[in-house]
């Protein structure tokens, strides 16, 4: 088979272009998706590597890299492949599952603000690992159950709760508030039930920290990420045809309820387990679609930019939180919280005007 | 937009006594609040159906029923004789198309692009822009005339212009079966009536079966073949805007003391209200 | 998506026919009966019961018994339950009518976090330790994030939605700094922890004495605003023609709601949804006129906050759970519930 390249509708035209094959076959590529996509990737990956050489021993890039090929000295080779390669992976598919659970949430309430964070997601998912800290004084994976747990079954009621005759993305984001607010409560009564270390440990978690985290939580995140990933993409179509309200989708036959539902149980699971991993980090799902779409310039859920810039976000900061606040001082959830509050500022300055919040 | 739908005119002749698209004993109701009970109607082939009543008569409500927006809680639209709730979503959306009231222009899209997602009921998975969508696609444009528009964002454009896109990108579904829930709203009165002559235009040129719901009598008996008058969830006339605007009937449902005339244009009936009598019993306004 | 309808709550408040007005009259007092009995009820129920009767002789003919001993202690918690509660009910009440908005809720608005980050600061950086040194940062953070929540949440058309999510992204962002601030300082931390969650237990004469004035003039301020806002709700464009000022009745509510907010914060901590709750059940009997929703909130508000404060003394026995998170664990399904019932159109 061979593949012609055509423009759409002549040269200058904005947005995506047709690969065509003689056999009927079709696929819609946006050139600067594209390379926005393949940048983040770099920026992503620039930064695992820093993040490796980064730490009490330091290492310099070029060693990291022929470490990962599998050519460094044995002592290195511990040190990468043991101790830092698996929390730079932590953090990295953390942060594409962040960046495509809040692009996912974002699209379905279409609304900008309407991430898993704002949502209360996070604050289901601490009330869970609160729980096991404070009243089992459970270890870390125990705390990554309990996690896991809060933020599936917190997901799974703002989705009941909203459901009446089908779910309106306003009505979603309001139950979601309503419960972030029920959850928060919790929470703050567990924090004063807590003994002072209890207290202090549970802080931690609930800032989002990518410390200690090895292989054990790589594997699991990986597994539901190579699965859910293709399940989001196929379904990708129909929801950038409910970018246009529900009544259009609907007429153009996209079975509206059941795409959103199944993408919502995906968000849900792409966030809570990547809570569960590394804890409430907060403002990567809220920023990272709305950055992939400044730069994308694309109208559209933007779902694989987001995935790319969560990622790029995620490790850029925990490289920036290690690098300006020396190694394991703040988590990395400080830092994006900083991110976000930036972010924050600049959609009042620009967004406003436009009245799209 | 070449002979229209072909495939399907086969299935049409097949069962040539029976018109396309039909509500049958349908109940419509939103969680506990009946709108209409026990409603037949019949949508003419190739006609352009105009659906009038006062407000809260149930309108718009029956468009969504027979654009399966709305699931009747009981009876049943039938789509070419099948029940339109058990068809596959996507054959549905290319036999039968809807221009909605609600509908939302996603942030910096372009018409051309926007127009482009009404080809999703003929794309897969890995034909996702054949040759054939943007042959459509111009062709949708051309015809609605905002061919030239095609680069602009569509929140620039003014509120006559976006319906025009947005009619465009119904058309670019390529059904024989199109329905539009009050095209006309929000719009002055020369944007109003170039989308009816619109409407009208594709009708008249491409045999398109037309349904609309239209506020203003006058427009539809102007432009409808067929008029279908509801009143509080009954079908209270339906035939030519001859046979269906007569002042007893606009009386009877609008509440509404008139003479009937001929519009000195079109010869089709044309409605003029009594001067400042008291509007017996005219119904609260109320919501659907 | 349906249809919009006219909502009742815009139209003009009729002038009340004087039966009606009668029937309100009589529920005032019935209500202010129920928080009488609520007043009792918080001083009398706690770890060491007590009889009416000792509550009766602890408040009047106190002779330093055990019993008025209790009475006293629970006397100013009683007494900052009352305050605050209306004080949250009111700001609740205008910020519903200020911004057309029937989920408006200080908490949710972000004004609690708002006031919970600048009383952090105050702690950690500027070694505060007194309420009277609290209360000022406290009001300022709360009309910063008031003022804030305004701006972001689209000051021309804002829906529910949008001011609802600024302020919960507002204290979204507020909580990660009071996290940072409390990770790198324990200190800030052990006290921190505890004045996050509201509650009414660390109330003396001394913190009521403090908020008594600010709440005082918030409350008059308040009450004052209510034909002002009466007509505001009809939309800028009627409110301007029934000659009300746009901008200076926005200003003074909003001055209103952040200095009753702000107080209530600084003696008792963040409390959500009592501004919320209230007064959307009060307009339920009341209609539209916030004549008589500002007052019955006022009466009604302290009900709820008194009432969840005993409920939190009686089901953790012997310790207790703080009044902020049983008005929590209320309100939500009740916030819910008010979401659910709305059609989306006026969501």
């Amino acid at each position: 088979m061979t593949t012609e390249v055509k423009a759409d509708q002549g040269p200058g035209r904005r947005g995506p272009r047709a690969l065509r094959t003689p056999g009927g076959l079709s696929v819609r590529l946006d050139p600067r998706a594209l390379v926005v996509v393949v940048l983040l990737l770099l920026a992503a990956l620039g930064a695992g590597v820093a993040l490796i050489g980064t730490g009490d021993y330091p290492i310099p890039p070029g060693d990291v890299l022929r470490t990962l090929l599998g050519n460094g000295d044995p002592g290195q080779e511990f040190i990468v492949n043991e101790l830092r390669l698996p929390r730079v992976l932590v953090g990295l598919l953390v942060g594409a599952s962040l960046g495509l659970g809040g692009a996912l949430f974002q699209a379905v309430s279409r609304n900008p603000l309407g991430s898993p964070d704002v949502l209360g997601l996070g604050q289901g998912a601490t009330a869970g690992a609160l729980v096991v800290i404070v009243l089992f004084s459970g270890d870390a994976d125990a705390v990554t159950v309990g996690a896991l747990v809060g933020g599936l079954v917190t997901g799974a009621a703002i989705y009941l709760l909203a459901w009446k005759r089908g779910v309106h993305g306003y009505r979603l984001v309001l139950v979601g508030i309503g419960v972030s607010a029920m959850a928060t409560a919790v929470n703050g009564y567990l924090m004063t039930k807590a003994d002072f270390v209890d207290a202090a440990r549970a802080l931690v978690w609930m800032t989002g920290t990518l410390d200690g985290r090895d292989w054990k939580q790589v594997w699991p995140l990986l597994v539901l990420f190579c699965v859910l990933v293709p399940l989001v993409l196929a379904n990708a179509r129909g929801l950038r045809m409910m970018e246009m309200g529900d009544d259009v989708s609907h007429a153009l036959g996209v079975r509206v309820e059941r795409v959103r539902m199944l993408l919502m149980v995906c968000a849900v699971l792409l966030t809570a387990a990547a809570t569960a991993a590394a804890g409430p980090v907060s403002f990567v799902a809220l920023t990272a679609p709305q950055l992939a779409r400044r730069l994308t310039r694309s109208p559209g859920p933007n779902l694989v930019p987001s995935l790319c810039m969560g990622a790029a976000l995620l490790l850029v900061a925990d490289w920036a939180s290690q690098r300006l606040f020396g190694d394991g001082q703040l988590p990395v959830g400080v830092v994006t919280g900083v991110l976000g509050g930036v972010y924050l500022l600049w959609l009042l300055v620009t967004e406003r005007r436009a009245g799209r919040i | 937009m070449s002979a229209p739908a072909g495939p399907d005119r086969g299935r049409i002749d097949r069962r040539s006594t029976v018109n396309r698209l039909s509500a049958e004993n349908v109940t419509l109701a939103y969680d506990q609040r009946v709108i209409a009970e026990q409603l037949s109607v019949e949508i003419p082939d190739h006609s352009f159906t105009v659906i009038v009543g006062p407000n809260a008569c149930g309108k718009s409500t029956l468009l969504r029923a027979l654009s399966r927006m709305l699931k009747p809680s009981r009876g049943r639209v039938l789509l070419d004789g099948q029940a339109i709730q058990s068809l596959p979503a996507k054959q549905v959306a290319r036999t039968l198309g809807l221009l909605p009231q609600s509908s939302i222009a996603p942030d910096g899209i372009t018409v051309a692009d926007l127009v482009g997602r009404g080809r999703y009921p003929h794309q897969g998975l890995l034909r996702q822009w054949s040759a054939e969508d943007e042959r459509v696609v111009r062709e949708s444009m051309r015809q609605t005339g905002v061919a030239e528009l095609a680069e602009r964002y569509v929140d620039e454009l003014s509120g006559g212009q976006r319906q025009r896109v947005w009619i465009a990108m119904a058309l670019a579904q390529q059904t024989p079966l199109l329905l539009l829930d009050e095209p006309t709203t929000y719009l002055d009165i020369q944007h109003q009536i170039d989308v009816l002559d619109l409407c009208a235009e594709l009708h008249e040129e491409q045999g398109r079966t037309l349904v609309a719901v239209l506020h203003d009598l006058n427009h539809a008996a102007r432009y409808a073949t067929h008029l279908v008058a509801l009143k509080a969830g009954r079908v209270v006339a339906q035939g030519t805007p001859g046979e269906v605007v007569t002042a007893e009937l606009v009386e009877e449902v609008f509440h509404l003391r008139c003479q009937v005339i001929d519009d000195p244009e079109t010869g089709t009936p044309l409605v003029v209200p009594a001067a400042r009598r008291a509007r017996a019993r005219v119904p609260a306004t109320e919501a659907l | 998506m349906l249809v919009d309808s006219v909502p009742e709550q815009r139209a003009e408040p009729a002038p009340a026919p004087p039966a009606r007005r009668a029937v309100r009259a009589v529920g005032l007092l019935v209500s202010l009966g129920v928080l009488a009995v609520v007043a009792v009820a918080s001083i009398a129920v706690g770890a060491k019961e007590l009889s009416v009767a000792q509550v009766w002789h602890g408040l009047f003919a106190s002779s330093g018994t055990y019993g008025d001993v209790v009475v006293d202690e629970r006397l100013a918690r009683t007494l900052l339950g009352l305050l605050a509660g209306a004080a949250l009910g009111l700001a609740g009440a205008v910020l519903q009518a200020l911004t057309r908005n029937p989920l408006a809720d200080p908490g949710l608005l972000g004004i609690n976090a708002g006031a919970s980050a600048a009383v952090v600061t105050a702690i950690t950086f500027f070694g505060v330790t007194s309420l009277s040194g609290y209360v000022w940062f406290a009001f300022l953070g709360a009309a910063a994030v008031g003022a804030l929540v305004w701006f972001l949440g689209g000051s021309r058309g804002a829906t529910p939605v949008r001011l609802a999510l600024a302020g919960t992204a507002i204290s979204a962002a507020l909580y990660g700094y009071l996290q940072a601030v409390m990770i790198t300082n324990g200190a800030a931390l052990a006290k921190m922890r505890f004045w996050t969650v509201g509650s009414l237990s660390s109330a003396t004469d001394s913190t009521i004495e403090q908020v008594l004035p600010f709440l005082v003039a918030g409350t008059v301020l308040a009450l004052a605003l209510a034909r002002p806002l009466n007509a505001m709700e009809m939309g800028d464009d009627t409110a301007r023609s029934l000659g009300a000022h746009l901008n200076r009745t926005r200003a003074l509510s909003m001055l209103a709601a952040t200095v009753l907010c702000g107080a209530a914060t600084a003696a008792c901590g963040p409390i959500v949804f009592v501004g919320l709750m209230v007064p959307h059940v009060v307009r339920s009997f009341t209609g539209p006129d916030l004549r008589w929703i500002l007052p019955y909130a006022a009466v009604l508000s302290p009900v709820l906050l008194l009432g969840s404060d005993v409920i939190g003394r009686v089901v953790a026995r012997p310790s207790e759970v703080q009044v902020g998170i049983i008005t929590a664990i209320i309100g939500g399904p009740v916030f819910i519930f008010l979401v659910r019932r709305r059609r989306t159109a006026q969501l």
